[in-house]
């Protein structure tokens, strides 16, 4: 054993402080990042939020004090300090080095924010200053911390070891079952309320300075080993993270109390369903779809048509919702089987080209069905507006309704039924992916040859999987053409600078992560909140994007949430899949050798 | 040996030609119940081609294909579906899918639940897929792979990888397995254990046609071999007439023409290179006993 101490070489800092130093810059820095929240960093209200009143933080500073509260939990937890352990389970670098850089990246997108709106650095109280300074120090302390490999690689080597995941965290104690739902359930509350405050954010500034903390202390928590830790946990308790991701979304509209940001939670909700539709064709089966938008299309257009809308071919017809759900998948399920018997016999790049000329042909095809270049069935670039809100048993969706205390508007009312929606897809997205067809889909994305050469009747198969994808995308349609009161050609196009469309859905599954349930939902609600709320990016916001799925491609090719297939075919990790039990017993069997 | 022999498999003037190359000329071919036939020649001979042919991923140019009497549709699916099951040559596992997923791939064509079945979890989908899980875990259990079953395919060694693309086409419950260089990449002691797989699969009741460069593991294993060269069949039969025909030396050896100078030599060098695999043998024989 004592050799073991000897040998192990002397690592230092890439900031040449002594241990003790490095400690004290990040606790103390991070306290003072969020006591300078405190100050008045601006003298004028003029910028979003009022930064000007010493004593109470406003905007933008609540997050620099939230950076600054996490900084100081994760130094303590580096200090030992009982209770915090579990923030720090491997010891490592990471999660201090990445927490401090969200506190840097909040207060100091802030400050420059502030002198960039105002018109330059003098309107910067000195409360702005020492918070730019204050956040600036857990970041050098945390730098300063003794790390492997210091000294002998390259500075970027280097640079890249402090904020890299350690190969080996050491496995957590096992919790009671009830313990495990209590922390699932923090779990779940505790994102609805890091959710609700993304999608409440009032301006731009605001959403950014969000995005900086949250990316930032995910990523701390992923490196910490926290969140392999919680999705073990969520492997565990299927069906009760399933109960309580649902009780939160249903939840959501009672927090809030403008309907505006219930109409952004049903689209977020519209969006993210009609990806995990997508994620069934692309995600499981493989087969690129790039002109997916039309069957959402042709769902809103067979609901409006039967919608009882005057302004419809079909106006003396009003479908009860039941009936035009099912009429809206049929019609899309119908047209993705039209779609999907010529070209599925296609593989790779030439189904990709035919899909995109197909979803091409149902926007100009409606664009032109207007009485005069073509049957008048759709009103061309017209639409079909004034279609009337649905009707439950005389529960008018179209209205606000007090329901014990809290009131639900128009697009709440909506929100929770996309909310059954979803629930429905994805009860059909987890029940298909485990199955004979499911695994005949994943066969077929892996290996198309040795697929059929099982037996697998490749054709077939892959029809299922486009059909299937298209009617849940027409049933979320039908709601969609509610929701908007009128629907005209123009959002289902391939591309375009506000979702959905065909390119922002596909980005939405590979963003999220592929061929995972979670994936595509917070790859919908990602991709619909940056245009949203960036409203000043405007037409750049198409430039943005590409940038940051060109960056999360190269760093993150497996999507936010990866699903275990992805993340080893992207990484080769080798070992890690090294199923739990075997990782459980190999462990202490190697340490016990080490120290023998 | 003519009496008795009920043929499984029945290649009758099978062709392929790929524009101007002709890659297997008019070959007959039977599989009996029962046996191990071996099919050799050198490389680019045609028989991965003939492979492909037999189980429709290629469309032979001329000649029909038929199994246990019947004639065989040109598509992957239902030649399976028919009763034949192959591995590949270069391993064709679902690298991303679990060993266990593997196999259960395998029993596609042995089970029904169709999407519906699925989504609605009846009672007999649960039952269905509990008996798959249970084939499959037979299947590991007979090539050794169980307590590897939630590993990634890919990630396993060489050798297993080959097992497991084995166990997923028994999973079809095939009357004729085709194997294309199942030993190829393995280690002598892994060939000897493909060896005794080979006979443990034709105590099963399945036929098996195996495609292999390692003579030793043919003439060991197989009680008929047929040997390809250019894309036809040179000689047919047991592996004493394989091995002493002439021909069969010289196809492997270039074929010389008549009269070489070269040819005395090279026939020696081989008959040298023959006796010396022969004595290896024995030795390796005495050491597994
Ligand atoms: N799809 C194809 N298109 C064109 N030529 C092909 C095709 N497949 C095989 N060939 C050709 O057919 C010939 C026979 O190839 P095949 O792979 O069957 O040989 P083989 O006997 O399996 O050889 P090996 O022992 O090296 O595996 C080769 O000349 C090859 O190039
Ligand atoms: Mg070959």
């Amino acid at each position: 054993m004592t050799d073991i101490t000897k040998t192990t070489p002397a690592t230092r800092g890439l900031i040449p402080l002594p241990e003790a130093a490095a400690r004290g810059l990040l606790l103390g820095g991070g306290i003072a990042t969020a006591a300078s929240a405190f100050l008045a960093w601006t003298w004028t209200s003029e910028f979003p939020g009022d930064l000007t009143i010493n004593g109470y933080p406003g905007g933008l500073q609540w997050l620099t004090f939230t950076a600054g509260l996490l900084t100081t939990l994760f130094a303590l937890a580096l200090y030992g300090v009982r209770g915090l352990g579990w923030l720090l389970p491997a010891r490592n670098n990471a999660p201090l080095a990445l927490a401090a850089l969200g506190g840097l990246g909040t207060t100091w997108f802030t400050v420059i924010a502030i002198a960039n709106n105002l018109g330059g650095v003098v309107n910067l109280e000195p409360g702005g200053w020492i918070a730019a300074i204050a956040s600036l120090l857990p970041v050098l302390g945390a730098f300063a911390l003794p790390q492997e490999g210091v000294g002998k690689d390259s500075t970027k080597e280097s640079l890249k070891a402090y904020i890299t995941k350690p190969d080996a965290i050491p496995a957590p104690q096992p919790l009671t079952p009830w313990l495990e739902r209590a922390v699932i359930t923090l779990a779940t509350i505790l994102g609805l309320a890091v959710f609700t405050y993304g999608i409440d954010t009032e301006y731009g500034e605001l959403f950014i300075g969000y995005l900086f903390v949250v990316v930032f202390f995910t990523w701390a928590l992923h490196t910490a080993g926290i969140m392999d830790r919680f999705s073990r946990l969520v492997a565990h308790n299927r069906s009760f993270t399933l109960a309580m991701g649902f009780l939160a979304a249903i939840a959501f509209p009672f927090t809030q109390t403008d309907d505006h940001y219930a109409n952004i939670g049903v689209n977020i909700l519209i969006f993210g369903t009609v990806a995990l539709g997508l994620n069934i064709v692309v995600g499981l089966a493989g087969l690129l779809d790039l002109g997916y938008v039309a069957f959402l299309g042709v769902g809103a257009y067979t609901a409006a048509l039967v919608s009882g809308s005057e302004f419809s071919t079909f106006s003396g017809v009003q479908f009860p919702f039941w009936a035009s759900a099912l009429t809206g998948a049929a019609a899309s399920l119908i047209f993705g089987v039209l779609i999907g018997a010529p070209t599925l016999r296609l593989r790779g790049d030439y189904l990709a080209i035919v899909t995109l000329g197909f979803g091409e042909i149902f926007r100009i095809a409606v664009n032109n069905m207007d009485g005069d270049s073509g049957p008048d069935i759709t009103n061309g670039p017209n639409g079909i507006p004034a279609i009337p809100d649905l009707n439950f048993f005389g529960f008018n969706m179209g209205q606000a309704h007090d329901i014990g205390g809290f009131t639900l508007g128009r697009f709440a009312n909506y929100y929770l039924l996309m909310v059954l929606i979803m629930a429905i897809v994805v009860l059909v997205y987890t029940r298909a992916a485990d199955s004979r067809i499911g695994r005949s889909w994943i066969a077929i994305r892996e290996d198309e040859t040795a697929a059929t050469a099982m037996g697998i009747n490749g054709f077939r198969v892959k029809l299922i999987a486009f059909a299937l994808g298209a009617s849940l995308a027409g049933l979320a349609g039908t709601v969609s053409a509610h929701v908007t009161y009128s629907v005209v050609p123009t959002p289902y196009q391939f591309a375009g600078s506000t979702p959905p469309n065909s390119a922002f859905l596909l980005a939405a599954v590979v963003l999220g992560g592929m061929g995972t349930v979670a994936g595509p939902i917070l790859g919908a609600a990602l991709l619909y909140l940056l245009p949203e709320k960036l409203v000043f990016l405007q037409d750049k916001s198409l430039l943005a994007f590409g940038i940051a799925l060109i960056l999360l491609m190269r760093f993150r090719p497996e999507g936010i949430i990866a699903n275990r297939r992805n993340q080893l075919e992207f990484h080769e990790t080798g070992q890690l899949d090294v199923p739990e039990q075997t990782t459980l017993t190999d462990e202490p069997a190697t340490v016990t050798k080490a120290g023998a | 040996m003519t009496i008795m022999t009920t043929p499984v498999l029945e290649a009758r003037d099978v062709t392929m030609r790929f524009g101007g190359l002709t890659a297997v000329r008019s070959v007959d071919f039977t599989v009996n119940a029962g046996e191990i036939v071996g099919l050799i020649g050198p490389n680019g001979a045609g028989k991965t081609t003939f492979f492909n042919c037999l189980t429709g991923l290629y469309i032979p140019t001329e000649g029909t294909v038929s199994y246990k009497g019947t004639v065989l549709p040109p598509k992957p699916h239902l030649v399976t579906q028919a009763g034949i099951a192959r591995t590949f040559q270069n391993i064709r596992l679902f690298a991303n899918m679990t060993v266990l997923e593997n196999v259960l791939v395998g029993r596609h064509t042995r089970t029904k639940e169709g999407l519906w079945s699925a989504l609605l979890r009846g009672p007999g989908f649960k039952k269905a897929e509990k008996a798959s899980e249970e084939r499959a875990m037979e299947l590991l259990e007979f090539i050794g792979l169980a307590a590897k079953r939630d590993h990634l395919a890919r990630n396993l060694p060489y050798g297993e990888q080959r097992k497991l693309e084995i166990a997923r086409a028994l999973a079809s419950d095939p009357g004729l397995l085709l194997l294309d260089e199942p030993t190829a990449g393995m280690n002598p002691q892994e060939t000897r254990a493909t060896e005794e797989l080979v006979f443990a699969i034709r105590d099963m009741g399945v036929a098996v046609l195996v495609i292999e460069h390692d003579m030793r593991f043919i003439f060991n294993l197989c009680d008929r071999v047929a040997v390809l060269v250019q894309g036809e069949k040179l000689v047919e039969g047991t592996s004493e007439v394989v091995q002493a025909d002439e021909r069969v030396i010289a196809a492997y050896l270039g074929e010389p023409f008549e009269g070489d100078p070269g040819a005395a030599e090279a026939a020696e060098v081989a008959a040298a290179e023959a006796g010396a695999e022969a004595q290896s043998t024995t030795s390796t024989k005495g050491e597994a006993q």
